[in-house]
């Protein structure tokens, strides 16, 4: 049998690769766009759908960047309603453990995963800066080494509380009117960062433990997937640098005593599906326009260089200063810390097509990742599973609501037909959709 | 009158849970909550309050010791409910205000303008036990903060302008950002910078709600929209908006016509309306959904059961103007 493909579907947002301005565009908060693409996705067996999460306008030179879509309703409310419109469908929240304490998160995760019968996710992220943290109590006193130790001692506190209760210690026997044990959910940690004690008043849920989700690339966020996470969702969407990554990341799990099957590596992509492969790359390259504009291709130019370039024209040529490292024009995504090469690259390239501006950022960044025919896309992502370069995806559409109808109607078929996706849910918890122990 | 129904476990009484007719399971994957609001709305009752405090329930033999997070429990019922104000309690001494006025915003967003919540403090040594991080602090102290995350939430409210989003393609601005505000907000305890992260909701302001529990409680139930005061108080002169009073009741025990008598005292002497607590929520809600609301209607106590709109539509009030309209930034 074929190793099986897993996939997931995130909800466009905060980016320029979310198209507002196409015609069939809907809205970015009201919960029907929500609830069509989670539809869309349960049509499609997917595995789950996956919320983003933003605690601050992003700003550029000062002020709130209103290029790109900006806003969006908070991802555990938002999960608890789609629980009540989907049946099998894992329901994954961005929550941030800087900003929330440990017995919140256990509590509010645990209540997903209760009233969605086993299908909560916990991606876990982490948030320093003292801009995120002017919006919080906390501040933005965490130092950026601190993070991943707070992090690491949440999720292990949240974990603690999540397994506080004995199977045996919820009786419900209303004959007796014993409905607990007395003593059940009593938990206590001393750590870094916490120093709690209590009981929490929830009872193991469906999944025992929700699923745990971490993005993220750098040696300590390898580290902390490899230990504790059950899906790690890179950037990798390329077949080299998905199999370098894959094998790279499934060689630390022995040391935590676990299996290469306990952690599932699910790159973000982007698909354009047309009726031909020229069709598609024609296709992909309009998106690849709109996803740009002008005035996005000058903030993303920004973005590299460190420095205002409001007075270039995005389609005239590059521009002539060097780059400025560690200056901060935009506030609220990750720079770059050695733009030099990659400002030399895009002159290299720009010189040898004649491109504008515009044109290079175009063809620099905003790559789609599987182009082509219902054919060609299924093909390309099974063979990505197949030999590694991925377990599975978490497909990221340029529009709301509509964007994963394509596929779902005519790639989902095909990955069935080749015996590499379900044709129906097997189980009705996330954690067996993802094949995972409980 | 307003009439709003309490939901807390199997319902008030502590061995609610023991009857034959309670799944005691349903109590958690939230179908017991699901059920009693439905009834509820299928007879015109006008809210729903999900009963919450961070620390859990106490640990007491025989009593249902556990309890669902309010706010996800309220967002389960949403899409399941159409016209029923939903007002979770939400517990604000150690919870961040950021992510409070996010999700009550979020929660009238999903539910097409109904929703609210029953702002609570948490002055236990439980609840800081559980957090670890501040001293337990005395209700005075906590529920003066809270006033102060009351605020800062309408104001986070208010940060987005209700035509903020503009998607204007000529130019490609997607908001137009000199409708979006910093509220720059500073407490003795906290501060917040703003914008919020969530566009306006439907209501403008969701429905803030008091439950008078302490005269601290009291002091604080003036900034609110809704305040669900206890029937020993006597009814103060305008207090907020609304002043329902909050009764614990049993029809399916005591039968309705001593209750549809008791809230006609009430409405007597000039309660907005009322907020029943039933002790079992599969006995005592099908009676009120069946005799007592249809009696009340009788009488002219309750309006119409369809009611439509939000839920400040349907309790009179009005939607709330943007503080920062024409102000710039």
């Amino acid at each position: 049998m074929s190793k099986q493909i897993h996939l997931a579907a995130h909800f466009p947002g905060v980016n320029n690769t979310t198209v507002w301005a196409d015609p069939q565009a809907g809205s970015q908060i009201e919960f029907g766009s929500f609830r069509h693409l989670a539809e869309t996705a349960e049509r499609g067996t997917f595995d789950f759908f996956f919320l983003a999460e933003g605690l601050r306008l992003r700003e550029v030179k000062g002020m709130i960047h209103d290029l790109d879509v900006v806003g969006r309703p908070e991802s555990l409310t938002v999960l608890s309603a789609l629980a009540a419109v989907t049946t099998h469908l894992g329901l994954a929240a961005t929550v941030n453990s800087t900003f929330n304490e440990p017995y919140e998160l256990a509590k509010r995760l645990s209540t997903l995963d209760h009233v969605s019968g086993g299908r909560a996710a916990w991606n876990v992220v982490t948030s320093w800066d003292a801009f995120t943290g002017e919006n919080f109590r906390r501040g933005g006193y965490l130092d950026k080494a601190d993070r991943y130790v707070r992090a690491q001692e949440s999720l292990r506190i949240v974990r603690k509380l999540w397994d506080s209760w004995t199977e045996d210690q919820l009786v419900l026997d209303q004959a007796a009117g014993a409905f607990a044990r007395e003593g059940a959910g009593a938990f206590a940690d001393e750590g870094a960062h916490f120093d709690i004690r209590g009981r929490f008043g929830l009872p193991p849920s469906p999944q025992g433990r929700p699923v745990i989700i971490q993005a993220g690339d750098s040696e300590q966020g390898r580290e902390f997937a490899a230990s504790d996470a059950d899906v790690i969702f890179s950037r990798h969407g390329t077949f080299q640098a998905g199999q370098t990554f894959y094998k790279d990341v499934k060689s630390r799990l022995p040391k935590y005593g676990r299996s290469e099957e306990s952690l599932k590596i699910m790159p973000a992509v982007t698909v354009v599906v047309a009726d031909t492969d020229d069709e598609a790359i024609e296709k992909a390259a309009y998106i690849r326009e709109q996803q740009v504009s002008g005035p996005t291709a000058l903030v993303l130019a920004e973005l590299l260089w460190g420095r205002d370039l409001s007075a270039y024209d995005p389609d005239g040529p590059l521009p002539a200063e060097d780059p400025v490292v560690g200056s901060s024009v935009t506030q609220g995504r990750v720079g770059y810390n050695d733009p030099f090469p990659i400002v030399a690259e895009w002159r290299a390239q720009a010189e040898a097509h004649g491109w504008s501006l515009r044109q290079t950022v175009i063809n620099q960044q905003n790559r789609q990742t599987f182009i082509g025919s219902p054919t060609t896309v299924a093909e390309a992502i099974n063979h990505h599973v197949q030999a590694d370069a991925a377990d599975g995806f978490v497909l990221v559409p340029h529009l709301t609501p509509s964007g994963l109808d394509e596929f779902v109607d005519r790639v989902v078929p095909l990955l069935r037909d080749r015996g590499a996706f379900r044709d129906e849910y097997a189980g009705t918890t996330l954690r067996d959709h993802l094949g995972l122990q409980a | 009158m307003i009439v709003g129904l309490e939901i807390d476990g199997a319902g008030g009484d502590p061995a609610a849970w023991r009857g034959s007719e309670v799944d005691p399971r349903a109590i958690l994957t939230g179908e017991l909550a699901v059920r009693a609001v439905q009834r509820a709305e299928a007879a015109g009752i006008d809210f729903a309050t999900f009963v919450d405090a961070l620390e859990a329930p106490d640990d007491v033999p025989d009593r249902v010791s556990v309890r669902l997070d309010a706010l996800g429990l309220a967002a389960r019922v949403a899409p399941l409910t159409q016209r029923i104000g939903l007002l979770p309690t939400i517990t604000v001494t150690h919870t961040e205000p950021f992510h409070v006025q996010a999700s009550v915003a979020t929660l009238d967003h999903i539910s097409g303008g109904r929703g609210g919540w029953v702002a609570d403090v948490s002055s236990s040594a439980e609840a800081a036990a559980v957090i670890g991080r501040r001293e337990p602090a005395s209700a005075a102290e906590t529920w003066r903060e809270a006033r102060y995350v009351v605020d800062v939430s309408r104001r986070l409210w208010d940060s987005w302008e209700d035509d903020a989003i503009i998607r204007d393609a000529s130019t490609g601005r997607y908001v137009d950002r000199d409708k979006l505000h910093y509220v720059a907000f500073e407490s003795p305890t906290f501060s917040v910078k703003g914008p919020s992260i969530v566009p306006r909701s439907p209501q403008g302001h969701p429905i803030t709600a008091v439950r008078v529990n302490t005269p601290e409680a009291l002091e604080a139930a003036g900034d609110a929209d809704l305040v669900l005061l206890p029937e020993s108080e006597d009814l103060p002169t305008r207090l907020a908006p609304l002043v329902v009073v909050s009764v614990v009741v049993r029809p399916h025990v005591d039968g309705v016509e001593q209750l549809v008598e008791l809230i006609a005292e009430w409405a007597a002497a000039g309660a907005d309306g009322v907020h029943l607590r039933p002790g079992s929520l599969e006995l005592d809600v099908p009676v009120i959904a069946d005799e007592l609301i249809p009696r009340l209607r009788e009488r002219g106590l309750v309006g119409a059961a369809d009611r439509g709109g939000s839920l400040r539509g349907r309790l009179g009030l009005g939607r709330p103007a943007n503080r920062y309209v024409g102000s710039g930034r």
